[in-house]
């Protein structure tokens, strides 16, 4: 990605070597962002796919200009951005309306803020909610219309203020299923009848069907530091099947690369950090289980195609990775090329009764998990065999977030309760080694 | 969602939701300032009181015609001192919000005052106010509403510098990325969103109010001696006149003045206020006011209320334009400028004990101050047993009500007109009472002191029992649970969030009460109850600066602990532990 492509006229958007680094408390900077480069033409929808932690979000706020980049620039139709450009507009996923603003105050706050004269203010927020599905709900409040209405009126109030690049941050993940998916058939809709005042869309995404659906092109953002690791150019044509099999070929191609093992980085090197250090997800040992008797069972016997799995599950590739990745630190299963493999350990614990499972737990999560055996070890070497849990949190904040290491020792102790291998009481916030009888 | 009044969902009174949870030095630092300012001013006072000013405004005359006049000079007073009070929230918590250096010292300041006995100010202020405006009754209304203003800035500010440090993320991103200018921005998004908070806990205060300009109307500092034509006046007389006729007329009078205020400006306020909650659901119980819905009928009020937008929108645009605000990084090189600045707030702090040590030393000794911290635990004797005493009665009966939903909308107007209703009112009734069957004034003037605080835990208890989710009920009684299990598992926990807000609340009023309760008189006969109050009430009638401001100091020690150690503490475990969302 580091080609620097020669500048066009059509280029609305250019990201050059963008890079954002989060001051932490102590110890070195959080890198988030490492050197991304990207353009967006005129008149094309593009896709930035990510997992949590990708940067994604911390990169469309650089673009929007809610946030400067540490280095690189971003310039949006040949000027360089230094706060939010007059030609973007966003779409947030928590949808980010007044609830005490109705749905058509709340769709002039932008021109308003542009000081347009309230007649014309009105017939252009009028236009724009007609043209959104919305006539009928102008003095309706936000509480009153359902998830899919409300992320309606947030489409319309970036719409009216005639944006030339429109930003959406997630747009349809807080959304029902089905909400989502005619949400999206409508924009399309719209987009590709050019109804609306816009010449491109740039889009966050977890969801990698959503990608495939609605882009021209998908940057596919790697995590920690977050990078642009590949591109990929959609050609089918609009509207687009889920069930052809050229788009799902595609699905499954970027499930591959987004499970491809990095060559020479063990299997440590999932997580960010390092030995007790290692940063958990909050997977609890419940849904764990619930994946290895899924992957065990029928049709899949101990081997699964990961997209394949995730529809039936419900699961986006935010729920369903660190699962499998967990699984695979635990050694019960091996995730690569978009497929999870359940190891002899794996299908062992799905055939034992809860005690053995917690028992094969318990000596998985001691051998591979240093945090856990590292607690255990100093609870056996304490004469009362207890520690508060500040203990562990400080030595973690060292390496980490203070939410990463709140999020990693809560996931910790999850495991560890599971497993019998210490206890920990909530009120004082203490390990140790007694079980309440 | 959080940001709404307590009686619907629990919302930490003022401060209680702060971080702070032990006394820190940075108290000990506001709280010795604001001792050295009261010092100062009533070193200051000590001079200028000498010529005795007797106030000559025209006579309060017992004669019922007068009443509609002076319940409305009343009502002005509390008028006058909730505009101030909320030009002052504005202004400082807007920059306590806005500015790290002045929160620094803002913050612990409105949380030490909030603990400060209101009717401890009037001493001073009384005396500056008459100085200030010699020879006219303006010096004392001046001294009334800031008596009043002093029982409700502190909180107010606190809840809006509370709103303004919690806008949601989105909302700011939002307005950021509109590019909405300052002021579009505060009353698109900070003041709405503040809105709720802010209007419950002003119409608590102004509840709160009616007790204290009842109490400052009449009041004797040394020889200056002020009777302001208003209620409290009125009572004073009647009391010196023993008329207990005349103050049966006061007692109805104020009950209706509460009814208006409670009908045409508490109920309508607060529906009004419902549509600003932060909240993405409807929910399913609003506050409903017929006067607030004649309003919204009305097309005048329409207009009305259309014209003042247009002259928001025309303020707007004679604002300049803001240019395209450049983001910038915000920086951590503010650290020498903190140090800076904390060192000149010690600089300021360590000469004002100075200040304090030389003003005392002039009249007072140590042995003052153990008479001062004896009487302190007399009176924090008095507020415990009160308090458990007001809990044990009404928690059992909120519950009942709040459990059955007909009786709970019943009972709880009657219990807020009941917490607005100023109880001093009511006080010479009982005098009467102890005054004729001779009984011990230390023992039975104690109970003044929550007559009007207990209902906060009523109307607490009830609102919380209402809030209790029905499915958690259904299963305890398909569990069968017994009565007392039922009590200690599932009820007491349940309520417990409301219950602390509303002890807290009927605590601190007590202590306030106790100035005015814990001395009263009958014509010529004077009864007092030993305790902090009645010293601190003798000291202010004898003009005695020194003992006063002693006395404050030690109440104000007091409050401040209780809240630390008892309140807080508790309010946090329940909020944790105990908290239905």
């Amino acid at each position: 990605m580091d080609t620097v492509l020669p500048s066009t006229t059509d280029d609305l958007l250019v990201a050059d070597h963008v890079r954002k680094l989060y001051p932490k408390g102590s110890g070195e900077d959080l890198l988030v962002l490492e050197d991304v480069t990207l353009r967006l033409r005129t008149n094309e929808i593009v896709s930035l796919l990510g997992r949590s932690g990708s940067g994604k979000s911390s990169l469309l706020r650089i673009i929007a200009g809610l946030m400067p980049p540490s280095s690189g620039t971003v310039s949006i139709a040949g000027r360089p951005v230094q706060g939010p450009a007059p030609e973007v507009a966003m779409v947030f996923q928590t949808f980010a309306l007044f609830p005490w603003l109705t749905v058509l105050e709340n769709v002039e706050i932008g021109l308003e803020a542009q000081r347009v004269p309230s007649a014309e203010r009105h017939k252009r927020a009028l236009a724009a909610i007609d043209l959104i599905g919305l006539d009928g709900y102008e003095s309706a409040y936000p509480k009153e219309l359902s998830g899919g209405m409300r992320q309606r009126v947030g489409l319309a109030r970036a719409l009216v203020v005639h944006p030339r690049l429109l930003l959406m941050d997630e747009a349809f993940s807080a959304l029902d299923v089905l909400t989502a998916e005619t949400l999206r058939t409508d924009l399309l809709d719209l987009w590709c009848e050019g109804r609306m005042p816009i010449s491109s869309i740039l889009l966050v995404t977890h969801n990698i069907e959503e990608a495939v659906l609605m882009s021209d092109r998908i940057l596919v953002l790697a995590s920690n530091p977050g990078r642009i690791s590949s591109e990929i150019t959609v050609n089918l044509p609009q509207p687009r099947n889920r069930l052809d099999p050229a788009f799902r070929a595609l699905v499954d191609d970027i499930y591959a690369r987004m499970t491809a093992r990095t060559p020479g980085k063990t299997v440590q090197g999932l997580f960010p950090g390092t030995g007790i250090s290692l940063n958990l997800p909050r997977v609890g040992p419940n849904l764990m289980s619930g994946l290895m008797e899924q992957v065990a069972g029928e049709p899949y016997h101990g081997k699964a195609d990961l997209p394949a799995l995730a529809g039936p599950l419900q699961m986006e590739i935010d729920d369903l990775f660190p699962v499998a990745e967990t699984l695979q630190l635990l050694r019960f299963a091996e995730v690569a090329e978009g497929d999870i493999r359940l190891t002899d350990a794996g299908r062992r614990f799905v055939g034992l009764e809860p005690d053995g499972r917690k028992k094969l737990f318990a000596q998985h999560v001691l051998a591979y998990v240093p945090l856990v055996a590292h607690i255990r070890r100093v609870l056996d070497e304490r004469e009362n065999h207890a520690a508060p849990a500040s203990r562990f949190r400080d030595e973690l904040e060292d390496h980490m977030s203070v939410q990463f290491a709140e999020q990693t020792l809560k996931t910790v102790t999850s495991w560890g309760r599971y497993g019998e291998v210490f206890a920990y009481d909530e009120d004082t916030g203490v390990f140790s080694l007694d079980n309440p009888a | 969602m959080r940001r709404t009044d307590p009686t619907r969902s629990g919302q930490p009174p003022l401060g209680l939701a702060g971080e702070r949870l032990s006394p820190n030095l940075y108290d000990l630092a506001i709280f010795i300032l604001i001792a050295a300012a009261f010092a100062i001013l009533a070193h200051g006072a000590r001079q200028i009181a000498a010529p005795a000013e007797r106030l000559v405004g025209q006579p309060i005359v017992l004669d019922p015609i007068n009443l509609p006049e002076y319940a409305l000079r009343t009502t002005l007073r509390m008028f006058a001192a909730i505009v101030a009070s909320l030009v002052f929230t504005f202004v400082v918590a807007t920059l306590a919000a806005k500015s790290r250096k002045a929160e620094l010292v803002i913050l612990p300041a409105l949380d030490i005052l909030q603990s400060v006995p209101v009717l401890g100010f009037l001493t001073f202020t009384v005396t500056y106010f008459l100085h200030l405006f010699p020879g006219s009754e303006l010096g004392a209304e001046c001294a009334a509403i800031f008596a009043i203003f002093t029982s409700q800035a502190w909180n107010m500010a606190f809840s809006f510098y509370q709103s303004l440090r919690t806008v949601p993320r989105d909302l700011v991103e939002v307005s950021e990325h509109f590019q909405l200018s300052p002021w579009l921005t505060f009353w698109r998004l900070e003041a709405p969103f503040a809105a709720p908070g802010l209007i419950w806990n002003t119409m608590m205060s102004m509840s709160g109010g009616w007790f204290f300009v009842v109490a400052s109307e009449a009041i004797t500092v040394g020889d200056t001696t002020i009777k302001l034509p208003g209620i409290g006046s009125w009572l004073a007389v009647a009391i010196d006149e023993q008329d207990i006729g005349a103050v049966v007329l006061a007692v109805a009078t104020m009950a209706v003045v509460i009814l208006l205020y409670d009908q045409l400006v508490f109920r309508p306020i607060v529906a009004w206020a419902d549509k600003f909650r932060f909240e993405q659901t409807a929910a399913s119980q609003r506050p409903r006011s017929w006067v607030y819905d004649l309003w919204r009928r009305a097309r005048l009020t329409r207009r009305t209320a259309q014209a003042v937008g247009w002259l928001g929108a025309g303020v707007e645009r004679l604002l300049p334009r803001p240019r395209a605000r450049p983001i910038v990084m915000r920086s951590s090189t503010a650290r020498p400028f903190d140090i800076v600045w904390i060192a000149l707030v010690l600089a300021i702090v360590a000469y004002a004990l100075w200040r304090i040590v030389v003003f005392t030393r002039q009249s007072l000794d140590w042995h003052d101050v153990v008479i001062a911290v004896e009487m302190g635990f007399l009176t924090f004797a008095r507020v415990v047993v009160l308090i458990a005493l007001a809990s044990v009665i009404w928690v059992p009966a909120g519950v009942w009500i709040g459990l059955r939903p007909w009786a709970a909308s019943k009972v709880q107007p009657v219990a807020q007109f009941l917490a607005a209703f100023p109880a001093n009112v009511l006080f010479p009734i009982a005098v009467v009472v102890i005054v004729h069957w001779h009984l011990n004034a230390d023992v039975w003037l104690s109970p003044l002191m929550v007559l009007g605080t207990q209902w906060y835990i009523l109307f607490n208890v009830i609102a919380g029992a209402s809030a209790f989710p029905t499915d958690l009920r259904e299963a305890s009684t398909l569990f069968r649970l017994r009565q007392g299990q039922w009590w200690r598992r599932v009820i007491i926990p349940g309520i417990l969030p409301y219950y602390v807000t509303g002890a807290l609340t009927a605590a601190g009023g007590s202590w306030n009460a106790s100035i005015v309760a814990e001395v009263a008189s009958w014509g010529d006969t004077r009864l007092r109850a030993a305790g902090l109050g009645s010293y601190i009430a003798d000291a202010t009638a004898a003009g005695d600066y020194a003992r006063v401001v002693l006395g404050i100091g030690v109440m104000s020690v007091m409050v401040v602990s209780c809240n630390r150690l008892l309140w807080r503490p508790l309010y946090r475990l329940a909020e944790r532990r105990y908290r239905l969302d």
